[in-house]
């Protein structure tokens, strides 16, 4: 291949490939919710609209080198400690400072739990909602409940 | 991080959300939508984001696929489109 | 009509594709957001001022507790609009608790394996709910672990069984009991002289010194939201399924 090619595909392509497949997935949420006429797929556009979003956002938190953010105390360090010294404030730990580098950033994971949270009680509302649709207009379908809805029909 | 599987499991999650919404049968768009929770459940598990995958396998692979598919065998089940 | 949304989402989309190339590399440990120093005082100081290794819980029930205790409400809200939505109040056949002896569940293999099975999905969600500070879990996850469990035995054994065990006002008893635990945690904390969920204030009556009340505070909080949280899921489900009516299960 051609190696500007290449080198172009390698420093432009590669790196912000995630965030393609993100706007991509929003894309494709929007685009059902507006578009699609039955008022399930509607609903399924949003929660894929919804579910790109989250993802985007815990995204943010990724480092190159970290783990879950959890802190471990390794656990023969820790019996040692309790054996030698056994006082109540026991906050000298092996490794007095935490390294801020290897645990992944907390603060997106906690705003993205109550995010999903809301998401499944909004889901859960619209389908009782839809429901009622049904059974007062006898259809799911977004043009036959606007042509009943209009003149000439019953309301 | 593997980026390997990452790009692997995003190109599937694509086509995954792209096929909940072209089928007619609305019992079959429930159930790849539960297919699409939970891949993006394995895709956060893989970021390091632990407590996030946890409730998503719980909230959306679970009881968002079970409401869902409670409402289609209360309404109609096929789509016009 | 159609050729309207497709502009719309192509211009949208190609806004959002061009500005992809201003946000930080992928992965960066340098990026603005992860360099913040509200994320680096949560990752370093939290273990040293609350004694509880994981830093999301540890957010999400002590330092941003104010927005967990009102997630809690919007679940709660959420469950009584499906019933006042569906709900039939005034009509010839309103009466909702209204027992049918002909729904079995699922078969024989389903309700042999569910009744084998049931009790290690309880069993373990009350450990998520009570291992949470040290492993991922907390409340969230076991109470919607423990309302699973209830749409699972409601789907094997039918639904009017499942109500035997968990009726709508016991349902509505639980659900409600879980906002007043959270709230009255906070109101507790001022009646002790300091403001609104600062958990240091109930030194007096938890075993340990300030830090270790925080980590029995966190539990109770959480305790608090798994409550709700299982009446909730199986309120909608119930509802849901029956329309309204509450009769006769999936």
């Amino acid at each position: 291949m051609d190696p500007i090619i290449a080198t172009f595909i390698e420093e432009n392509i590669v790196p912000n490939f995630n965030y393609w497949i993100y706007v991509i997935l929003m894309m494709i949420g929007l685009y059902a919710m507006i578009t699609k006429n039955n008022l399930i797929k509607k609903l399924i556009g949003m929660a894929i609209f919804q579910t790109a979003i989250i993802l985007f956002y815990v995204s943010v938190g990724v480092k190159d080198t970290a783990n879950i953010p959890i802190i471990s105390h390794h656990g023969s360090e820790h019996h040692q400690m309790t054996d030698l010294s056994s006082e109540t404030d026991s906050t000298k730990e092996i490794h007095n400072t935490i390294d801020k580098d290897k645990y992944a950033n907390p603060l997106p994971h906690v705003l993205m739990l109550t995010a999903i949270v809301v998401g499944v009680s909004t889901l859960g509302l619209a389908l009782a909602i839809s429901q009622k649709i049904y059974k007062s207009f006898g259809t799911l379908e977004e043009d036959e409940i606007l042509n009943k809805l209009r003149p000439g029909g019953h309301d | 991080m593997i980026w390997q599987f990452d790009i692997i499991i995003l190109i599937f999650l694509v086509i995954a959300a792209i096929i909940s919404l072209r089928l007619k049968d609305l019992l079959g768009a429930s159930m790849v939508f539960g297919i699409y929770s939970f891949l993006i459940c394995l895709l956060w598990a893989e970021m390091g984001a632990v407590d996030v995958a946890f409730t998503e396998a719980a909230v959306g692979a679970g009881v968002s696929t079970v409401i869902m598919i409670a409402t289609v065998f209360s309404t109609k089940r096929r789509s016009k489109d | 009509m159609k050729i309207f949304g497709l502009i719309a989402v192509l211009v949208v989309g190609a806004l959002l594709l061009s500005a992809t190339s201003d946000f930080p590399d992928w992965r960066d440990k340098d990026s603005p957001a992860n360099k913040s120093p509200v994320s680096s005082f949560y990752i370093e100081k939290t273990e040293k001022l609350t004694k509880v290794p994981n830093m999301v819980t540890a957010v999400l029930a002590d330092y941003r507790g104010y927005d967990t205790m009102f997630e809690t409400v919007v679940i709660f809200i959420a469950g009584i609009g499906i019933i006042a939505v569906l709900r039939n109040f005034d009509g010839p056949n309103s009466s909702s608790i209204k027992r049918e002896n002909n729904d079995e569940g699922g078969g024989l293999l389903a309700r042999f394996t569910c009744s084998l099975i049931l009790p290690f999905i309880q069993i373990f969600a009350l450990y998520v709910v009570a291992h949470g500070h040290h492993s991922p879990g907390g409340g969230f996850q076991g109470g919607v672990m423990l309302g699973a469990s209830y749409i699972l035995a409601a789907l094997a054994f039918g639904l009017s069984k499942a109500k035997d065990i968990f009726s709508e006002r016991r349902t509505m008893i639980f659900a409600a009991v879980g906002i007043f635990i959270y709230v009255g945690w906070g109101v507790l904390c001022l009646l002790f002289g300091k403001e609104f969920l600062n958990y240091e204030a109930l030194d007096s009556i938890l075993p340990g010194d300030a830090k270790m009340a925080r980590s029995h505070s966190m539990l109770i909080v959480e305790i608090g939201v798994a409550f709700t949280v299982t009446a909730i899921m199986f309120s909608m489900y119930s509802n849901l399924s029956t329309r309204g009516r509450l009769s006769k299960g999936l």
